[in-house]
């Protein structure tokens, strides 16, 4: 899910083809797991299916026919409504939330803004499972516990990122 | 989430500076009756001046602070004081206990300072004590209890006057979270059933889950509803 997306991201800022995909996404993103090209190329194939990308020229060289992606309108649109919902918090959500930070810059959207949602969704989890806590059993509690001091964590981040968007913007 | 319950305690586009080091840019705050408000923001966001001027402690340079309908920054010295003493509660981080008065007394002393008499006082103060588990422990020196217990000595002398507001800044700031949870939900369980409202600034998010709200505080200003939407 979010390997599409992503790519939606990277044709956002400019068409490219598929191995110009790979490497943008390895450089930004992938360098613990880099993208294989076979998943490149089915997700392509399946973002093209979908009509949220386009071919726009088939260039003929020594190897296999390069051919060049466009993001579409509908595309845009799409990309544009995941950048801005926030998401519900889970483990190894960081991936997730970078990747956001990361192409909201690329794309001009405000990127504080979405770090602010993401906020506020934490905030009301929170905010319920502290609620939930109120009179619970105490092995429910110290579970709940568990789940506070996490999302907390991923807090923690989100402030963090926050205070360091300038210096990332800068960076891509 | 909006909340549809007319304001008690408001502040609108607040401007404080200390010298030439802006505070407050254009701050904007709302708390209905019975709600519980967490103020959050980094160190240095000016959440904690907030607090002071909504609490009447500051004047803010601009804007206005609304309380039932008063304008608490044009009140003069001696009604702001009135105001603070009758309507008003408030629990620091620490330093606010007085430490050569017993826990019973410190609890009194806002009765007190009112003009109570001593009987009455420590009367009310004494109905306090089994409702935060500080019975005890009555008759010790702040010195003499726990950081938690404290902190819910505070809790109690804040509630005592009987206030609509209470203001709490970092009030779990220098306890371990055992201890922190303990007097937030005894400091929420208890301003829920006395109906008052609570203005709570902390920068943990832990702390701020307690409240009903949470707003953030960057930069001075509090950040736009039409962004957290």
């Amino acid at each position: 899910m979010t390997v599409s997306y992503t790519l939606l991201g990277l044709l956002n800022e400019a068409d490219r083809h598929g191995y110009d995909l790979k490497q943008s996404y390895d450089r930004r993103f992938g360098t613990a797991r880099p993208l294989r090209f076979g998943q490149v190329y089915r997700t392509l194939a399946q973002l093209e299916r979908d009509g949220l990308v386009e071919v726009v020229g088939v260039e003929q060289g020594a190897g296999p026919d390069r051919k060049r992606y466009s993001i579409t309108p509908d595309g845009v649109t799409d990309l544009e409504r995941w950048l801005s919902e926030p998401e519900d918090p889970r483990p190894q959500l960081q991936t997730v939330l970078f990747t956001k930070v990361v192409l909201a810059l690329l794309s001009g959207q405000p990127a504080d803004e979405f770090l602010e949602r993401q906020r506020q969704r934490h905030l009301a989890v929170m905010r319920d499972l502290t609620t939930a806590r109120r009179g619970a059993a105490l092995r429910d509690s110290m579970l709940i516990d568990y789940q506070l001091f996490h999302i907390e964590a991923d807090l923690r981040w989100i402030d963090h990122a926050a205070g360091r968007l300038d210096t990332l913007a800068a960076e891509i | 989430m909006a909340d549809e319950r007319p304001p008690l305690l408001a502040g609108r586009g607040l401007h404080k500076s200390f010298g030439l080091t802006p505070a407050l840019r254009g701050a904007d705050i709302s708390v209905a009756a019975g709600e519980v408000l967490a103020v959050m923001g980094p160190s240095g966001s000016g959440k904690s001046t907030l607090l002071h001027c909504l609490a009447g402690i500051l004047t803010p340079d601009r804007g206005e602070v609304v309380f039932d309908g008063q304008r608490v920054d044009r009140m003069p010295d001696k009604a702001r004081s009135r105001l603070r003493r009758g309507e008003f509660g408030f629990v620091f981080q620490f330093g606010q206990l007085v430490p050569e008065l017993p826990v019973l007394e410190n609890i009194a002393f806002p009765l007190l300072l009112g003009g109570e008499s001593r009987r009455a006082a420590l009367a009310a103060a004494e109905s306090w004590l089994p409702r935060l588990g500080l019975a005890d422990v009555a008759d010790r020196l702040p010195g003499e209890v726990s950081g938690g217990q404290g902190q819910r000595v505070a809790v109690a002398r804040a509630l005592v006057a009987g206030p609509r507001v209470i203001f709490a800044d970092e009030p779990t700031g220098s306890l371990d979270s055992v201890a922190a949870d303990q007097v937030m939900e005894l400091l929420v369980a208890t301003a829920r059933s006395e109906s008052v409202s609570v203005v709570l600034v902390t920068h943990e998010p832990r702390v701020a889950a307690y409240a009903d709200r949470q707003v953030t505080v960057r930069d001075g200003r509090t950040m736009l509803p039409a962004v957290l939407s």
